[in-house]
C-alpha cells in the first residue's frame, strides 16, 4: 500500500462481504419459497424477501465500488485522499442507513413503512430495485455525492491516469441516473420508460465504466504490462459498451407501451452488447499471457481473468440469449430473465469486486500477497462459487425453456401456477445449486482467516527465490 | 492491438461516440413521450387509476407479480389480469379481498392486505387501464 490513507478502503470491503453473506442467505430463504409456498409465511412473504435479496445487493456491490475507489484512486493519483474523515464518516452513514432500510422492511408490513416515511409526499416506493423509503434515497445521494467530493479533490490535486478519469466518469454517471429514481409519473408507461434510465443505464451503462476502471487496475498491477497498452483497451471496452449500450436500452421497450420502433433498435443495438465484454475477457487474457511479472497473489489474477469470462458468460451471451425482440416476445418476463439476471450480476460485478478485494486487502493487511495456503483456500471459494452460479444459472434457464414451452409459445397455454408446479424440479436444483454457493461463500471467508503474517512472508520468499532461479538459469 | 490505432484515437472514439449516442437517445426519448399518448391512453387515467398504481407502489405487488413482463416472477403477469378474469373489476377485488391471512399448507399465497373498498376499486381500476395499454400484443395469450 503506497498511501497510508487507501486504508479506508477496507471498512467498506468488510462491509460489503457481510451484507453478501445476508444476500445470498435471503435467496436461499426465497429459493425455498419457490417450491415450498408457505414457508416463513407470513412473517417473511416472497416480496419482502426479494426486496431484501436485490436491495442488499445493490448496496453490497456499491460498498465494494467505493472501497474500490477509495483504494484505487490515491494510489493512480499517487497522492493521499483528500479526506479519510469523511470517508469515515459516509462510511458509518451509508451503512446505519441501509441497515435500517433492512430492518423496516423486515419489521413492519412494507405499505405501514411507506406511511412512516412519508412515501406520500413524493412516492417513490415500490418500484422494482428502488424500494427503498424515499429518506433513504436522499440519503444515497448525500453520500453519493460526499464521496464524489472526496475522490474529485483527490484526483483534482494528483496525478489525472486514464483509469482514474474513467472511474469517475463512472461513479459520476452512476450518482447522476440514480436521480431518476424520484421520477414517478402517474402514468405507468412513462413509469417504466424512466426506472429503465435508473436500471438499464446503470447496469448496462456507467456500471461497465467502474468495472473496466478497477479490472485495468488490477491488470496493470498484477501483469505489469505497459499503462498505454492497457489503457488503450479500457478506451476502447467502455467506447464500445457505452456505444452499444446507450441505444441497448431499447430491449427494455418492446411490450410496455413504447413505439415499436424500439423492437428495431433495441435488437440491433443490444445484440451488439456482448461485444465489450468479450472485449473484456480478450483483455484480461491478453495482458495475463503477456505479463512481465510474475504476482505472488495467484488469487487476484484468478478471479480478474474470471470477472471477464463470466461478465461475457452472464451478460453477454445469457443476455443476447433473449434480447432479440421475437424471442424476448415468449420470454420476457420469464425464469429465462431469472436466469441471466444471476450470472450477469454475479459474474460482471460480483466478481470484479472480489478482484480487487483479492488485489488490495493483502496489501492493506501489511503483504504482497497472501500466504499459499491461503490462496488456495480463496481459490477453492472462487471455483465453489462460480460453478454453482453456473448450476443456478443453468437450472433457471431449464426452468425457462418450459415454462415458456407450456405458457407461452403453445396452442394450448396453461395458467401460471400450473406450470410453476410442473417446473419445481428445476427450483429444487437450482436451490441445493445454492445452498453450494453458500458453502463457497463461507470458504471464501475462511480464506481470510487462514495463514498468517510469517507463513505469507515465508511462501513470498519463495517465490522469489524461485523467480531468481528462473531467471539464472534462462539467462 | 497495433501501433497505428493509438491510444488518443480509442479515446476519441469514446467520447464522440458516447455524445453522439447519448443525444440520438435523447432524441428518440422526445420521440417517444410524443407519441406515447395515442398508445398508452392517458386520458383515461382517472384519480381512482392514479390512486391505484399509489396502492400497487405501497404495498410493494411487484415483489412477487409481473405487469407488462417487469417485476418478480414469482406470481402471475398482471398486465391482462383484467382480461383473464373475464374483463372483471370485482373479479379483481375479490380475489385480493378473499386470500387467506395465514396463507394455504405448502402453498404460495398472496397476502391479506387489508385493502379498504377505496383502495380495492383504484387498484382494480388501475389494472383495468393498464390491460388497455397498446403493447404491441404482448403477451402472447390469455395466461400472460
Amino acid at each position: 500500500m503506497k498511501f497510508q490513507s487507501q486504508s479506508v478502503a477496507m471498512p467498506y470491503f468488510i462491509a460489503a462481504l457481510g451484507l453478501f453473506v445476508g444476500q445470498i442467505i435471503f435467496g436461499l430463504i426465497m429459493g425455498l419459497q419457490y417450491v415450498v409456498g408457505d414457508f416463513m409465511f407470513p412473517e417473511i412473504p416472497f416480496n419482502v424477501a426479494r426486496m431484501v435479496h436485490t436491495n442488499l445487493l445493490i448496496v453490497w456491490l456499491l460498498f465494494g465500488f467505493m472501497g474500490a475507489a477509495y483504494y484505487l484512486v490515491p494510489e493512480e493519483s499517487e497522492t493521499e485522499l483528500y479526506s479519510t474523515k469523511l470517508a469515515w464518516v459516509l462510511f458509518w452513514t451509508f451503512l446505519i442507513a441501509g441497515a435500517l432500510t433492512i430492518v423496516g422492511y423486515l419489521a413492519v408490513p412494507y405499505a405501514r413503512l411507506a406511511e412512516l416515511t412519508g412515501n406520500d409526499l413524493l412516492p417513490t416506493m415500490g418500484r422494482e430495485f428502488l424500494e427503498q423509503p424515499t429518506i433513504t434515497k436522499v440519503g444515497i445521494v448525500i453520500v453519493a455525492l460526499g464521496f464524489l467530493f472526496n475522490l474529485g479533490m483527490t484526483v483534482l490535486k494528483g496525478r489525472k491516469t486514464v483509469i482514474n478519469t474513467v472511474l469517475m466518469i463512472g461513479l459520476v454517471g452512476l450518482a447522476v441516473m440514480f436521480l431518476f429514481s424520484f421520477y414517478n409519473p402517474e402514468n405507468l408507461v412513462r413509469d417504466k420508460f424512466y426506472w429503465w434510465y435508473v436500471v438499464h443505464l446503470w447496469v448496462e451503462g456507467v456500471w461497465e465504466l467502474i468495472l473496466g476502471a478497477i479490472l485495468a487496475f488490477v491488470l496493470i498491477k498484477t501483469t505489469g504490462v505497459d499503462r498505454e497498452v492497457i489503457e488503450k483497451w479500457l478506451y476502447m471496452i467502455i467506447a464500445m459498451a457505452l456505444i452499444t449500450g446507450i441505444l441497448g436500452t431499447g430491449h427494455h421497450f418492446y411490450w410496455i407501451g413504447t413505439p415499436e420502433y424500439w423492437q428495431w433498435l433495441g435488437s440491433i443495438f443490444s445484440a451488439m452488447e456482448p461485444i465489450p465484454f468479450f472485449m473484456m475477457t480478450l483483455f484480461a487474457f491478453n495482458m495475463v499471457n503477456k505479463r512481465r511479472r510474475e504476482h505472488p497473489n495467484k488469487a487476484a489474477v484468478l478471479w480478474a481473468m474470471g470477472t471477464g469470462v463470466m461478465a461475457f458468460l452472464g451478460a453477454g451471451v445469457w443476455g443476447f440469449l433473449h434480447t432479440l425482440a421475437p424471442v424476448n416476445y415468449y420470454t420476457h418476463g420469464t425464469q429465462i430473465t431469472a436466469s441471466h439476471g444471476h450470472m450477469a450480476f454475479y459474474g460482471a460485478y460480483a466478481m470484479i469486486v472480489m478482484s480487487i478485494i483479492s488485489y488490495a486487502v493483502p496489501h492493506m493487511r501489511g503483504r504482497i500477497a497472501n500466504s499459499n495456503k491461503s490462496q488456495v483456500t480463496e481459490m477453492w471459494g472462487f471455483w465453489l462459487m462460480t460453478i454453482s452460479m453456473v448450476f443456478i444459472t443453468l437450472f433457471l434457464t431449464g426452468a425457462g425453456i418450459l415454462q415458456v414451452w407450456m405458457q407461452r409459445y403453445t396452442d394450448t397455454p396453461m395458467p401460471f401456477m400450473s406450470v410453476q408446479d410442473k417446473i419445481a424440479i428445476f427450483y429444487w436444483l437450482r436451490e441445493f445449486a445454492g445452498v453450494t454457493f453458500l458453502i463457497g461463500l463461507v470458504v471464501y471467508l475462511a480464506s481470510f482467516f487462514v495463514g498468517n503474517e510469517q507463513d505469507a512472508a515465508e511462501d513470498y520468499a519463495k517465490a522469489v527465490a524461485k523467480r531468481d532461479l528462473e531467471k539464472a538459469v534462462a539467462g | 492491438m497495433n501501433e497505428t490505432f493509438t491510444k488518443s484515437m480509442a479515446r476519441n472514439i469514446f467520447y464522440g461516440g458516447s455524445v453522439f449516442f447519448i443525444l440520438v437517445f435523447l432524441g428518440l426519448t422526445f420521440h417517444t413521450e410524443k407519441v406515447l399518448p395515442e398508445r398508452d391512453h392517458r386520458e383515461n387515467i382517472t384519480p381512482q387509476v392514479v390512486l391505484g398504481k399509489k396502492v400497487w407502489e405501497d404495498n410493494n405487488c411487484v415483489g412477487c407479480h409481473s405487469i407488462l413482463g417487469e417485476g418478480a416472477y414469482f406470481a402471475p403477469e398482471l398486465g391482462n389480469v383484467y382480461q383473464r378474469f373475464g374483463n372483471s373489476t370485482e373479479a379483481i377485488k375479490l380475489f385480493i379481498k378473499s386470500r387467506p391471512a395465514e396463507g394455504i399448507p405448502g402453498r404460495r399465497s398472496m397476502p391479506q392486505f387489508n385493502l379498504s373498498e377505496e383502495e380495492l376499486e383504484a387498484v382494480a381500476q388501475f389494472l383495468k387501464w393498464t390491460s388497455e395499454i397498446n403493447t404491441s400484443n404482448w403477451p402472447p395469450n390469455i395466461q400472460g
